[in-house]
């Protein structure tokens, strides 16, 4: 277990180093932040004094150490929107997303768990049909317009909730069923399907024989270990979290890290941009390693190797 | 239903290849109609491409023209809405139905290009991954990784960002972004493949690598390619509308789904029809897609076949 644990950890860094010269070529082909920073009065003498005070004047590899070096300082360079350190900002905005994903993960599991339970033991019955074809019906939807038509109804047909912001447990009821529906769709077919697979096994069978009630043999032999693979897919679904986070905060103007990558994405602040896309992807990759960590203890047949 | 289908499946191998007598091309359409999914999705499919390529025959209005004396009119069955605009108008007075049909055209044609160069890529790598194993397979597959670890649509907003946003970016940038689940999908498909009798035996005759590659591993990988891409459609036309949404797709005066649902989205409170009929459109062809690809995937790749 510590040597495939360690063997992971080894196997990020290369994609970490992959990342970083993404971001950097990203940044490079940004072209001129210079002029971004500059007022319009400002001469070229104030040009060249900028140009080499950020380090623009080097060669590209010289470049790409520093930006290394910084990074390894969690230095990302200012963001000129706000005028400070661009880290602190991205931090400052994660508690906000990381409510709304869990939110959204919780409303995810409670709709998944029993229509996948319910489709897989009533399989092929009405509600199965309803059920599975609800879940199609969810994947097909963009989550965005989803989100457009839920302010609509219970926001402004209905008055229910409010339509943007952040708060009360109120404001947080849409954004998180907005970005929920698509995972509890994913989620619901992938526990259909892991529930169908192990009713089919013997050990269900001799359970059956031994004339034990249909609901122990569902909810205690079954249910445990089909849940192995959802546990995994859940905590695989970080990507998808923080990609949905981006729109649906947008929609909702919750004020989470979403809502700040695409202001500054707009407005070409490429310092918090960089910040943010590295934050995110150390969060993917930790929570990917955390599922994969997680699937071989709930699941001692799987051998390190 | 499925067990014929799995009996059937040995002859169906060659798929990828052109249908080369009737009897295969009626059998395959004998095939489609028995599945109801599948004829749905092909149906849905067949409008939506026959509305983008006849756009001009059928949308009752210039998707373009403006007029402001008909804002945000309602569709016709409710009140003050009118047969002319069987769906409203917008904001500027446009046409809401012709806006939809014009609107499939951008959405076919980025989804299915961006399918197509995100599967060129993918595939190539996939190819020399699997085959060629060692430091070219872990190169590729830690570059897979990287790709991963940043989502879709954050890599893709930052790129057109850096670009600036037009049809054809949007194109380069969805295929450029997508390709990793090809190379993934391929690489494992090939890995299975190229232990088998007939590689080895070409390669024991003398074949080289590029004809093993090209004559004896992709056909065999190529209907996964096809099942994978079809699904990939659908989601790529989820992407386009999610980024022409947030500003960074399709610019006006080109119409697009996305465009349309941003535009609408701040009439909510009067004009509910705005954002919300591309969005059907949207769902309705995405569906339509969804269901073909599956239908595809179950008689093109029975191991890859849902539990059902």
């Amino acid at each position: 277990m510590r040597q495939y644990l360690l063997k992971s950890l080894l196997q990020i860094i290369p994609v970490l180093f992959l990342i970083s010269i993404i971001v950097f070529v990203l940044v490079y082909c940004t072209g001129d932040p210079v002029s971004l920073m500059l007022s319009d009065t400002a001469t070229d003498e104030d040009r060249r004094i900028l140009i080499a005070a950020l380090g623009l004047d080097q060669p590209l590899y010289i470049q790409y150490f520093t930006f290394i070096g910084h990074l390894f300082q969690g230095d990302f360079g200012n963001s000129f929107r706000y005028d400070m350190p661009a880290l602190p900002i991205v931090m400052e905005r994660l508690p906000a997303t990381f409510e709304l994903a869990i939110a959204a993960m919780l409303v995810a599991t409670v709709i998944s768990v029993p229509l996948g339970i319910l489709s897989a033991t009533k399989r092929n019955s009405f509600l199965d049909v309803l059920f599975s074809g609800s879940s199609v019906l969810g994947k097909a939807m963009p989550h965005f317009w989803l989100g457009i038509m839920l302010i609509l109804l219970f926001a402004v047909e209905l008055k229910a909730l409010p339509v943007s912001g952040r708060g009360t447990l109120a404001h947080l009821i849409l954004p998180a069923f907005t970005l929920g529906t698509g995972i509890a769709a994913e989620m619901t077919r992938l526990i259909r399907s892991s529930m169908l697979e192990i009713l089919n096994q013997d050990y269900i069978r001799t359970a059956r024989s031994k004339g034990l009630l249909e609901s122990i043999v569902v909810y205690k032999h079954a249910l445990r270990n089909s849940m192995i693979p959802v546990v995994t897919i859940m905590a695989l679904q970080t990507s998808t979290l923080i990609g949905g986070t981006l729109i649906t905060e947008t929609i909702f103007s919750w004020p989470g890290m979403g809502q700040l990558i695409i202001q500054a994405v707009n407005t070409r602040d490429m310092a918090i941009v960089q910040a943010a896309v590295f934050v995110v992807a150390i969060l993917v990759i930790f929570s990917n390693l955390l599922a994969d960590i997680l699937y071989r203890v709930l699941d001692p047949r799987i051998k390190y190797n | 239903m499925s067990a014929s289908l799995e009996t059937q499946t040995p002859q169906l191998q060659s798929i990828g290849k052109p249908v080369q007598h009737t009897g295969q091309f009626k059998r395959l359409t004998r095939m489609l109609f028995k599945s109801k999914t599948g004829t749905i999705g092909f149906l849905i499919v067949i409008a939506v491409v026959f509305m983008s390529i006849f756009a001009g025959a059928i949308a009752p209005h210039d998707p373009a023209k403006t007029q402001a004396a008909k804002r945000l009119k309602p569709p016709m069955w409710m009140e003050g809405g009118s047969s002319v605009h069987p769906l409203g108008t917008d904001n500027l007075g446009r046409d809401v139905l012709s806006r939809i049909i014009y609107g499939s055209q951008v959405s076919l044609m980025v989804g299915i290009c961006a399918v197509i160069l995100a599967g060129t890529i993918g595939v190539i790598l996939g190819l020399v991954s699997g085959y060629y194993g060692g430091w070219i397979d872990s190169i590729i597959m830690r570059t897979v990784d990287a790709f991963l670890a940043i989502p879709n649509i954050l890599f893709m907003l930052v790129i057109l960002a850096v670009l600036g946003p037009s049809l054809v970016t949007l194109i380069l940038v969805l295929g450029f972004t997508n390709w990793v689940k090809y190379a993934r999908i391929i690489r494992s498909e090939v890995l299975g493949v190229k232990e088998r009798d007939y590689v080895k035996a070409a390669r024991t005759v003398g074949a080289s690598n590029q004809r093993i590659i090209l004559t004896h591993i992709l056909p065999n990988v190529i209907s996964s390619f096809i099942v994978v891409s079809t699904l990939s459609v659908a989601t790529t036309i989820i992407a386009e509308a999610s980024l022409s949404f947030l500003g960074l797709g399709i610019q006006p005066p080109t119409v697009s789904w996305g465009g349309m649902l941003s535009d609408g989205r701040q009439y909510l409170a009067t004009s509910w029809w705005v954002a919300t009929f591309p969005g059907i459109a949207i769902t309705i062809t995405v569906l339509g897609i969804m269901f073909l690809g599956d239908w595809l995937r179950d008689i093109l790749d029975p191991r890859m076949k849902a539990r059902k």
